[in-house]
């Protein structure tokens, strides 16, 4: 599966907190109803933790997810 | 849904129907079309449109008789469209349009044999068909003087066609003979021949075909120029069936003038008097006349509905949306939301003139969408989770009144009213407990979510544990308020007996507490009243008792229309909703008055002032109009408090419901936390989970520059992210947002 990067995703001044690490951009697989996406996402380099950041929450992942409702 | 099923629902919505001048016209040329473009100022398209279906158009343009005139809807409203007028004016204003071109050859020839209008014009019909053509005449003659070159430029356009005329000929029955040995059929044009060589007898009426084969004919004596054409055009139909081999008379109903079930609402229609005639039109009368016709059509559902308005089409096409959307197996569902998105509320049942039910049509594909597993996840949960919640222990209560142990009525406000105007349930109840005495009291859902998304074994189960409830009770008639629990009861519980509380105050009076302030209002009918006038005549009693003065707004009674929340589309939809709501909202100048509490919050939330008949009935703290809109957790809190506080007030009970965990988290939030919560759907409670999940695990993000923190949880099927700070005895939440996309093996 081919990583999609989606414009303008950072980690936006976020850092981990209990590693004290700057995220790092890597591909995260998503999953919605029968679907994978391998996608870019700021994380932890150390715990792994993941940052959907507000705008990608609320602009292309919803529609994605719309989309997946058939709507 | 079924094919047959779907055939029925087409088959109810008649918007697709001719309007009465097509129907009317034997060739069926569209005049609404054409005035249309014509009061659009497109003279060469609306000339197109006549030319596209008349024969010799040139010339029938000129003569044709109108038969269309005398069933004209407009008729009614002024006087009939002058169509006969706006013809002869297309005809001389008009640039000529592409030439028709002909289906190709079928290597079959026919011959004609009469020159006179019909003849002429089933000599062009069976041309277009793909015969080859030879009319035999003395000479072309249509019987009306037209402008120098008319009938030349339509013979040319003939030729073209491949009709060959053959001239100075004198149609004898030899000739007809003759022709029938050579040719694949022959057309015998009755009032352009001798009356000698009408020896075929009558043509039947239908086929025009005569007691020879292969020979047809039109029957003597047709005056009208329209009939004469629509004659030349049967002839045509038939020779081609002929030379098929097909049926003469299967399906050929349509043929001719028929009747319409086109229905066209005229009560809003001004009446309007034909331009004058006098020597013809010119452009500018002729635009002005045809601007009068009404361009019929039904759309009495869509004018009364934002859903199906905002879809742009109408029921028929609707429902077959529908049906494709449960055929498909594969690929993208395109009418999911469209299906999700009708309020249920029958007002298109109800001013249709079939009966259409666009809302059982949308129910049952929500039915078979939960059945089939293809209902999109996203639709009905908040919907079904606030529902989940009012059943659920916090808020769920059934007792005998205070201190007795039977009742002989309950009272069961509803959990819309229990969720936005507490106080005013609460002091109902003691009106009622007060002046009936053995009230007892259930708190919890009616089930119209569950009904309302498609849901039945989820309603039933619902239903079942309200019953058991109720029976607990020992079946006490149920005093309802709220429209919706008073439909969704009755029609689920026929063995209840169900009273309106209005009807209860209209016999009882108004309580001691009620605002006779008087003024003027609007009324506001929830969908739900919609056929029930004897609790719409209660309200209006009461209201008059208040010393109301009442207006109605155009939609209401039983035509009311939904304020935006029914059938769920308020979950399904926003927007829409929404514009459901401000459509209601503009509908009057006056403040509403309404007796549904969710009514009252969709129109509130627009802006305007609405108040709940409980807010001049059983008046609180505020001003009437002035009651907030609680959001989506004080909804819940709500509910949740008022349990609480009658359990301890009124049965000195303390609340045996033990807080959750992630209750005693002690959250606040600023302004633009609470806004980004509301909007988003994100309760308090899912708030509180985040965070208590964060303090457990210890896994957060912290800002650079702000210091603040982020996390996230995903309870159920969402994630929800919370950006917070830590004050001294909990959180202040700045922002939140949440998906549902999951992170795969990511954080819970
Ligand atoms: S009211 Fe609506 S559903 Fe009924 S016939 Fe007219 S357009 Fe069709
Ligand atoms: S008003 Fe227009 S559409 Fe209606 S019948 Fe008359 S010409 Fe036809
Ligand atoms: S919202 Fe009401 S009027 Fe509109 S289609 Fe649905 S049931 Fe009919
Ligand atoms: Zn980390």
């Amino acid at each position: 599966m081919s990583v999609i990067t989606v414009p303008g995703t950072g980690a936006g001044g976020w850092r981990c907190g209990p590693c004290d690490e700057d995220m790092v951009m890597k591909p995260v697989e998503l999953t919605y109803l029968n679907s994978q996406f391998n996608v870019e996402l700021p994380a932890c380099p150390k715990c792994g933790y993941v940052l959907i950041p507000e705008p990608l929450a609320l602009g292309k992942m919803h529609q994605v997810e719309q989309l997946l409702e058939d709507k | 849904m079924e094919q047959t099923e779907l055939r029925q629902w087409e088959n109810r919505c008649i918007q697709e129907e001719s309007p009465r001048c097509a129907a009317a016209c034997p060739l069926h040329v569209d005049a609404r079309e054409c005035c249309s473009l014509l009061a659009a100022r497109r003279v060469d398209k609306a000339w197109a449109v006549l030319a596209r279906t008349m024969p010799l158009p040139g010339v029938l343009a000129r003569t044709c008789d109108a038969p269309c005139k005398a069933a004209c809807l407009r008729g009614e409203k002024g006087g009939p469209v002058e169509m006969g007028a706006l013809e002869r004016f297309l005809a001389d204003a008009a640039q000529p349009p592409k030439p028709l071109r002909p289906l190709p050859r079928n290597g079959k020839s026919v011959a004609v044999i009469g020159g006179a209008m019909t003849g002429l014009c089933a000599a062009w019909e069976i041309a277009r068909k793909g015969f080859a053509v030879t009319v035999y005449c003395e000479a072309p003659e249509v019987g009306s003087a037209l402008p120098d070159g008319v009938l030349d430029a339509e013979l040319a356009a003939m030729d073209r066609m491949g009709v060959a005329i053959e001239r100075g000929v004198t149609p004898t029955q030899d000739l007809v003979e003759a022709q029938l040995e050579e040719r694949d059929a022959v057309f015998v044009d009755s009032d352009g021949v001798p009356e000698a060589v009408r020896y075929f007898g009558e043509p039947d009426e239908v086929t025009l075909g005569t007691n020879r084969l292969g020979l047809f004919a039109s029957r003597a004596g047709e005056v009208s120029p329209a009939f004469q054409a629509a004659a030349g055009r049967r002839a045509a139909n038939s020779i081609m069936r002929f030379s098929q081999g097909v049926s003469m008379v299967k399906s050929r109903e349509l043929e001719g003038p028929y009747d319409t079930r086109l229905y066209t609402n005229l009560s809003k229609v001004e009446p309007a008097a034909p331009v004058a005639v006098g020597e013809g039109y010119d452009e500018a009368s002729a635009v002005q006349e045809a601007a009068r016709c009404l361009k019929c059509e039904c759309m009495e559902c869509v004018k009364g509905c934002v859903y199906l308005k905002h879809y742009k089409q109408y029921p028929k096409v609707y429902v077959r949306q529908v049906y494709n959307n449960e055929a498909i197996v594969r690929g993208t569902r395109q009418a999911n939301k469209m299906i999700n998105s009708c309020m249920l509320c029958g007002l298109c049942d109800t001013v249709c003139p079939e009966d259409f039910a666009m809302g059982d049509v949308c129910l049952e594909a929500r039915r078979n969408m939960i059945a089939k597993g293809t209902m999109p996840p996203s639709a009905h949960e908040f919907a079904l989770r606030d529902m989940a919640f009012a059943d659920g222990d916090k808020c769920v209560m059934a007792r005998h009144a205070p201190g007795a142990d039977s009742s002989e009525y309950v009272f069961f406000p509803g959990c819309q009213l229990t969720a936005t105007d507490p106080g005013g349930a609460e002091r109902a109840y003691a009106d009622l407990r007060e002046r009936l005495g053995k009230v007892g009291l259930m708190l919890r859902c009616c089930g119209a979510p569950a009904a309302w998304s498609g849901r039945d074994a989820l309603f039933r189960e619902s239903l079942s544990e309200l019953k058991t409830a109720w029976q607990g009770l020992g079946s006490p008639r149920i005093i309802a308020a709220c429209p919706s629990c008073i439909k969704i009861l009755r029609e689920a519980m026929p063995e209840a007996e169900i009273v309106s509380h209005w009807s209860i105050l209209s016999a009882l009076g108004l309580p001691r507490t009620a605002l006779k302030t008087g003024g003027t209002l609007a009324v506001n009918d929830p969908c739900a009243a919609r056929e029930d006038g004897a609790m719409r005549g209660d309200v209006r009693s009461l209201l008059d008792a208040l010393g109301v003065s009442t207006v109605e707004p155009e939609y209401s009674g039983e035509l009311t229309q939904c304020c935006g929340y029914g059938g769920l589309l308020n979950e399904v939809d926003p927007a829409l909703g929404q514009a459901a709501a401000k459509a209601r909202a503009d509908a009057v100048d006056e403040d509403y008055v309404t007796y549904c509490a969710m009514c009252r919050e969709m129109i509130a939330r627009t802006g305007k002032t609405a108040m709940h008949l409980y807010d001049l009935v059983y008046p609180g703290e505020q001003r009437p109009g002035d009651r907030p809109t609680p959001g989506h957790s004080e909804r819940r809190e709500n509910r949740v408090r008022l349990r609480e506080r009658l359990l301890r007030e009124l049965w000195s009970e303390v609340d045996g419901v033990a807080a959750e965990e992630f209750e005693k988290v002690r959250v606040t939030c600023t302004e633009a936390g609470a806004a980004a919560m509301e909007e988003r759907r994100i309760l308090t409670s899912d708030v509180q989970k985040v965070l208590l999940q964060a303090e457990r695990s210890g896994s957060h993000l912290v800002h650079g520059e702000t210091g603040r923190f982020l996390a996230s949880f995903r309870p159920a099927v969402v994630t929800y992210w919370v950006e917070f700070e830590k004050t001294d005895d909990g959180y202040l939440v700045h922002n939140a947002w949440c998906h549902r996309m999951k992170i795969k093996g990511g954080q819970p």
